[in-house]
């Protein structure tokens, strides 16, 4: 079974995020890159797949060549191939453009997939619609947020998290689906898979070998601002006997909240 | 026209799906336009009556017997069939589960962006604008659309519902047609806990652990809390999940949920900065850590420096007195 995996480069989640008010964007200097924490859940789950079922894992990134070092990490973890769609338009939360481009590169360049596996979001554009929005360019059945996946044959059943519960779904392959924290506790790369990963060439993709035309990838939202969260004011800290503490806690959520 | 996805879950109207209405309302009244509701599934046309009073002048019902259970492909289908037929300006989807996984389904079918997630919206020159948080917080986007319609996806707990009125409209049924194997994948079942809890991203208050809980049997603690608060869940910091202390649903922050309840309540968290990016939109918060110096307290309206376990036991008889009152 083949399986595809799309990632994404994105800043550490321990990262302070400053923005560049001339250019509308987050600034990128003195930040650590990771590998988006949920597109790890995909890996992994995709190299299980390949460990019981057989196949290979291809994994794919849009982005600039920076993307490459995401990519190499995928490898090093064992992932067999991983390819480069080059994009060097700077970030633009457009979800629809980001889908057109990975439908378009799934139907020339990897025809013969079983799944398409995704994170459930970036971490930092939280668009979580790019999963969907290729499963429908591609006219295939999706399950998002996924905690349990168990495929047999061309047949698959995967746990998806609601509000309070799980949905069990039922579904057919090929198909999309995209992983929540908790599907799998994602390996770490060996240094076997670091030394390997180094002597892997990474494809490097252009729209035009695509067949994309410019009007395809032209973005259709456009960020007008980009601001820092409002900052909150600290309030009153005390630290007086537990039970007055707690009284006094009371008192502050009841008279001047007003929510008790 | 301005036209809402309404969602219903075991044949019941979702509360934040009503706030996204009262929100279509206010746009469409700046707009000089109506705002519609649409509701989909086998008999949801019954529902019609809960919808009215938070400011559809016309509720939209999708019916087909493929439509009784939820699955994004064909209710996107259904949902294409309708616009195409009232060509809406604007669509609104609340930013839940179900919205979110069905929202980009239909942007896909239609050709057009999608905002998800946002929190405030607005009417500039005519056209939407929409903010929507991005790092799960720590900025935040203006976002317009160059496509049409334009489709958004609403944070639920965040906009207020209208003052309800009327629940009387106009209700314009739909038979929809969906072939049969243009449905992929469809939900079986269901599967909920026993004793289900609310889910953080709903509930008015999250009372959440993290490190300083010292294990997960501490977490009892926090879940008698919510026994006596009402409409209230049990959160956790990354650091409590990871040590495995209470499951990742429960997790608030970046990698985990983004939420902005009523009242937020941290108990032994430092507020690292992913903790704070997901919590720090909640109308109040209050802490309880027994470092003075910790980052929780910088976005805290009330804070407690002391030991949380011997404070918890009192805030409980006095959560208790206040809310017999």
């Amino acid at each position: 079974m083949n399986i595809c995996v799309f990632v994404k480069r994105v800043p550490d989640t321990e990262a302070k995020i400053r923005i560049d008010h001339e250019t509308n964007s987050i600034s990128e200097e003195g930040i650590n890159f990771i590998l988006s924490p949920y597109d790890e859940v995909a890996v992994e789950e995709a190299l299980r797949l390949r460990e019981a079922n057989g196949g290979t894992v291809t994994v794919v990134s849009v982005g600039n060549e920076e993307a490459l070092t995401t990519l190499k990490k995928c490898l090093a973890m064992g992932a067999d191939e991983a390819v480069l769609v080059k994009d060097e338009t700077p970030e633009t939360y457009d979800g629809l453009r980001t889908a057109k481009i990975l439908a378009r590169a799934v139907e020339k360049r990897f025809p013969d997939y079983s799944l398409l596996l995704f994170g459930k979001q970036s971490v930092g554009a939280d668009n979580a619609q790019i999963p969907a929005m290729v499963a429908d360019l591609l006219n295939l059945p999706q399950v998002n947020v996924v905690t349990k996946l168990e495929i047999d044959g061309n047949k698959g059943i995967a746990h998806r998290e609601i509000e309070g519960a799980l949905e069990k779904v039922s579904f057919s392959l090929p198909a999309v689906v995209s992983a929540q924290k908790g599907l799998n506790e994602p390996r770490y790369e060996t240094l076997k898979g670091i030394m390997a990963a180094k002597k892997k060439e990474i494809p490097i993709v252009t729209f035009e070998d695509l067949g994309l035309k410019e009007e395809e990838v032209t973005p259709l939202l456009e960020i007008t601002k980009l601001e820092s969260p409002p900052q909150r004011q600290a309030g009153k800290i005390i630290e007086d006997e537990p039970e007055e503490a707690a009284k006094q806690m009371v008192k502050f959520l009841h008279e001047e909240a007003k929510i008790i | 026209m301005i036209l809402v996805f309404i969602e219903i879950r075991e044949g019941k109207v979702k509360k934040s799906s009503l706030e996204v209405l009262s929100e279509g309302k206010r746009r469409a009244d700046e707009l000089n336009t109506e705002a519609h509701a649409v509701l989909v599934g086998h008999g949801a046309g019954g529902l019609a009556p809960e919808v009215f009073p938070y400011g559809a002048s016309k509720v939209h019902v999708l019916e087909n017997s493929l439509l009784a259970h939820y699955s994004a492909s064909s209710f996107s289908l259904a949902l294409v069939s309708l616009v195409e037929e009232i060509k809406p300006e604007i669509i609104f989807f609340p930013a839940t589960s179900m919205g979110k996984d069905l929202a980009p389904r239909l942007a896909a079918k239609l050709g057009v962006s999608l905002a998800t997630d946002c929190t405030s919206t607005a009417c500039k020159d005519g056209k939407l604008e929409v903010v929507r948080p991005i790092f799960a917080g720590k900025a935040f986007a203006t976002v317009s659309f160059k496509s049409s319609p334009q489709i958004a996806s609403l944070r639920p707990n965040v906009f207020p519902l209208l003052e309800p009125g009327a629940e009387k409209g106009e209700v314009v049924k739909k038979e929809v047609v969906i072939p049969e194997d243009q449905i992929k994948g469809q939900v079986a079942e269901i599967i909920r806990e026993e004793d289900a809890e609310i889910d953080v991203t709903e509930a008015d208050i999250v009372v959440s652990g993290g490190r300083g809980m010292k294990g997960p049997e501490n977490f009892d603690l926090l879940r008698e809390l919510t026994a006596i608060l009402p409409h209230s869940a049990v959160g956790a910091s990354r650091s409590a999940v990871d040590a495995e202390w209470i499951d990742h649903q429960h997790q608030v922050g970046q990698t985990g949920k983004t939420v902005t309840p009523n009242l937020y309540m941290a108990f032994g968290i430092s507020g690292a900065i992913q903790h704070l990016a997901g919590m720090s939109s909640s109308k109040c918060i209050v802490a309880v850590n027994k470092d003075p110096e910790a980052s929780i307290f910088k976005v805290a309206d009330f804070g407690i420096a002391g030991d949380l376990f011997k404070v918890i036991p009192h805030l409980k008889e006095e959560l208790k007195k206040a809310i017999s009152e």
